[in-house]
C-alpha cells in the first residue's frame, strides 16, 4: 500500500475529479470558453488542496464538449499551481497513445510537482479518439492490453527491451527522466462490467473504479472479484488499493442537491452521452444505499462510511463539476467538503 | 409531440404503403402532431459497430439522431425468412441501450402468409421491451392479399391502423402525464 503512496492508517482519501468538460449552462444556454474552464480547473485544483483534499485528477476525452484533451498538460500546471495534493490523471488514454511518451510526459509532472504524480490509465468508454489518432478500434482490447503492459514495464525498468504489435521494438533503451520516488503509481481504470477489474487483478495493479450510479451493493463485486483475483495470481491484496470515483453534490438539504445538480447532469449527459439522466433513478440516488454521493453534508457523510465499510477502499474522488456547473458551487462544495465531510470521514476511517 | 414512422426494409413496397396511409391519418384527424416518415430505402446505413450513436456522421448520425429524439415510434416490418429483416435488427444495434425508454411504440407488420402473425410477438416485442419501450400491444398484421396495386383494399386493416394512431397517441399523453405528475412529486 506504501508503494501506492496511501497511508491506510490516516484513513479513506479524498479527492476530486474532472473530465474536462465543457457545456453550456443548462440554465442559460451559455457557455464559458475553452479558456476559462482550463483556468478554472486548475483553480479547482488550488482550492482543493487548500481545502486539505488528498487528490485531484484530470481526464482526457476527445470529442465534442470536453476541453482537457490535452490532460498531461493541464496536470503540469495543476503541478506548478499546487504544492501538497496529489495529483492524476483519470484517465490516460494509453491505448492510443505510445506509452514511452505518456511516461516521459507524467515523469516530468511528478519532478515539477515533487513526486505527487500518478497515472490512471483507462480503455476510453468512447471510441471517436481512434478514427481521430490514427487506430483501429478492432483492437481496442489489444491495444489497451499491450501498451498499458508496457507502461507498467517503463516503470519498473530503467532500461527497457520489448517488443510488440503496435510500436517499435525498445532495444536496451533508457526512458528518462525518472520520477521523483523512482516510480509512479500507476493504477488500471474499470468501469461496468466486472471483466476489467479481473484483468486488474491478473496485473496485480491498483484499481479506479468508476461509480455512476445504483445500489453500492453492485459494485462491490468488482471488488470482491478484483481482490480474489489477485489472490489467485499470488499477490496479497492488502497491498492493492482500491479508488472509486462517482458523481457528487452537496448542498444545505438532500432535495436542494438534487435540484441543484440535475440540470446538470440530465442535460450534460444528453450532448455528451446522447441520452438524458432518468430522474426516477437520480431520484432513488438519495437513499444511502446508492453509490451517488449527492445530498446534504450528513447524507453524503453517511453514504461515503457506508461505501468505505462495504468496499474497504483507500480513495474516493468526487465529480461535481459536470455539465457547465458555475464555479462559485464549485468553490461552495470545496468548502463544505473541507469544513464537514472531511473531518467526519478522517474521523470515522482512520485507524485508531 | 414528435412520432416517427419507421419503414424498416429497403426492398418493397407494402410496409411504405401502409405506413403512408398511417401518415396520412395524422394528418387528417392529428394535425397538430409532428410526423416524419424515416424510409431506410432512403439512407445508406453502416452496420453498427458498437460505437456511441453520437459518433455516427452521414445518414447513420441523421437516422439514429431522429429516432432517439421521438416521443413516438410506429415501427413498419415485412416478414423474410419467418424474422424481421437485417435492416432493422441494424437499427436497434445502432442505438444505445434503453434508447426507447419514455418512448411509445406501436408495430405493422406486412407478411405474404399469415403463418408469420407470431413473427412480430416472438421476436419484435422482446426487442423493444429489451429497449424499455412502451409497447401498443396490439399490432397491425397485414397480409399480401390486402394490398391492391400500392393500395389497402381491405377497410378491417384500415380501421386498426387508425385505432394504433389513436393508441399510439392516447399512450403516449397518458405516459407523459404520469411521467410529469412522478416528477412533480420529487420535488427538484
Amino acid at each position: 500500500m506504501e508503494s501506492y503512496g496511501l497511508n491506510p492508517d490516516r484513513g479513506l482519501e479524498f479527492g476530486l475529479y474532472t473530465l474536462g468538460d465543457h457545456i453550456p449552462n443548462p440554465h442559460t444556454g451559455q457557455r464559458i470558453s475553452a479558456q476559462q474552464r482550463i483556468k478554472e480547473i486548475i483553480e479547482l485544483a488550488k482550492l482543493a488542496e487548500q481545502a486539505g483534499l488528498d487528490f485531484f485528477s484530470v481526464g482526457e476525452s476527445h470529442q465534442a464538449y470536453f476541453t482537457t484533451q490535452a490532460h498531461s498538460v493541464v496536470l503540469s500546471a495543476i503541478a506548478q499551481a499546487t504544492e501538497k495534493i496529489k495529483i492524476g490523471s483519470s484517465s490516460t488514454i494509453v491505448s492510443t497513445a505510445d506509452p514511452v511518451r505518456v511516461y516521459e510526459d507524467f515523469a516530468t509532472i511528478d519532478l515539477i510537482s515533487d513526486g505527487r504524480t500518478e497515472i490512471i490509465a483507462g480503455r476510453a468508454s468512447r471510441i471517436g479518439l481512434f478514427e481521430l489518432l490514427g487506430y483501429d478500434v478492432k483492437d481496442y482490447e489489444e491495444l489497451f492490453e499491450e501498451k498499458f503492459e508496457l507502461l507498467l514495464k517503463i516503470n519498473e525498468e530503467p532500461r527497457i527491451t520489448w517488443e510488440g504489435r503496435f510500436r517499435a521494438p525498445l532495444k536496451d533503451a533508457e526512458v528518462l527522466p525518472r520520477p521523483k520516488k523512482g516510480k509512479l503509481p500507476i493504477w488500471r481504470a474499470v468501469g461496468g462490467p466486472p471483466g476489467s477489474a479481473i484483468r486488474a487483478g491478473m496485473q496485480g495493479v491498483p484499481m479506479f473504479l468508476a461509480t455512476l450510479g445504483g445500489p453500492a451493493t453492485s459494485f462491490k463485486y468488482s471488488i470482491d472479484v478484483y481482490r480474489e483475483t489477485l489472490r489467485e495470481q499470488g499477490y496479497d491484496p492488502k497491498q492493492f488499493p482500491v479508488a472509486t470515483a462517482g458523481f457528487f453534490y452537496a448542498a444545505e438539504t438532500t432535495q436542494e442537491a438534487q435540484r441543484t445538480y440535475y440540470p446538470y447532469i440530465n442535460e450534460g449527459m444528453k450532448l455528451t452521452n446522447g441520452r438524458g439522466y432518468p430522474k426516477q433513478h437520480f431520484a432513488q440516488g438519495a437513499d444511502p444505499r446508492d453509490v451517488m454521493n449527492i445530498g446534504s453534508p450528513d447524507l453524503i457523510i453517511e453514504k461515503i462510511l457506508y461505501q468505505h465499510e462495504l468496499f474497504g477502499h483507500q480513495r474516493y474522488i468526487a465529480q461535481m463539476d459536470f455539465g457547465g456547473m458555475p464555479f462559485e458551487n464549485l468553490m461552495k462544495n470545496v468548502e463544505i467538503i473541507g469544513e464537514k465531510i472531511l473531518p467526519a470521514i478522517r474521523k470515522y476511517t482512520r485507524k485508531k | 409531440m414528435k412520432v416517427v414512422l419507421l419503414q424498416s426494409s429497403i426492398v418493397g413496397s407494402k410496409t411504405r404503403t401502409a405506413l403512408e396511409y398511417v401518415e396520412s391519418v395524422f394528418k387528417d384527424k392529428h394535425p397538430q402532431i409532428v410526423v416524419e416518415m424515416l424510409d431506410l430505402a432512403d439512407y445508406d446505413l453502416p452496420f453498427s459497430d458498437g460505437r456511441n450513436y453520437l459518433e455516427y456522421t452521414g445518414d447513420a448520425g441523421y437516422v439514429t439522431k431522429t429516432l432517439m429524439e421521438a416521443d413516438a415510434l410506429i415501427i413498419g416490418t415485412p416478414v423474410f425468412q419467418a424474422s424481421i429483416p437485417a435492416t432493422l435488427k441494424n437499427i436497434f444495434d445502432l442505438l444505445p441501450e434503453e434508447a426507447f425508454l419514455d418512448k411509445v411504440v406501436g408495430i405493422i407488420v406486412t407478411a405474404g402468409s399469415s403463418k408469420h402473425y407470431l413473427i412480430a410477438e416472438t421476436q419484435l416485442k422482446p426487442i423493444i421491451s429489451y429497449m424499455k419501450g412502451q409497447l401498443i400491444q396490439s399490432y397491425v398484421f397485414i397480409e399480401e392479399k390486402d394490398f391492391y396495386r400500392k393500395e389497402i383494399i381491405n377497410d378491417d386493416v384500415l380501421f386498426r391502423m387508425d385505432r394504433l394512431v389513436e393508441d399510439v397517441l392516447s399512450m403516449a399523453k397518458a405516459l407523459e402525464d404520469i411521467r410529469l405528475a412522478k416528477e412533480a412529486e420529487y420535488g427538484f
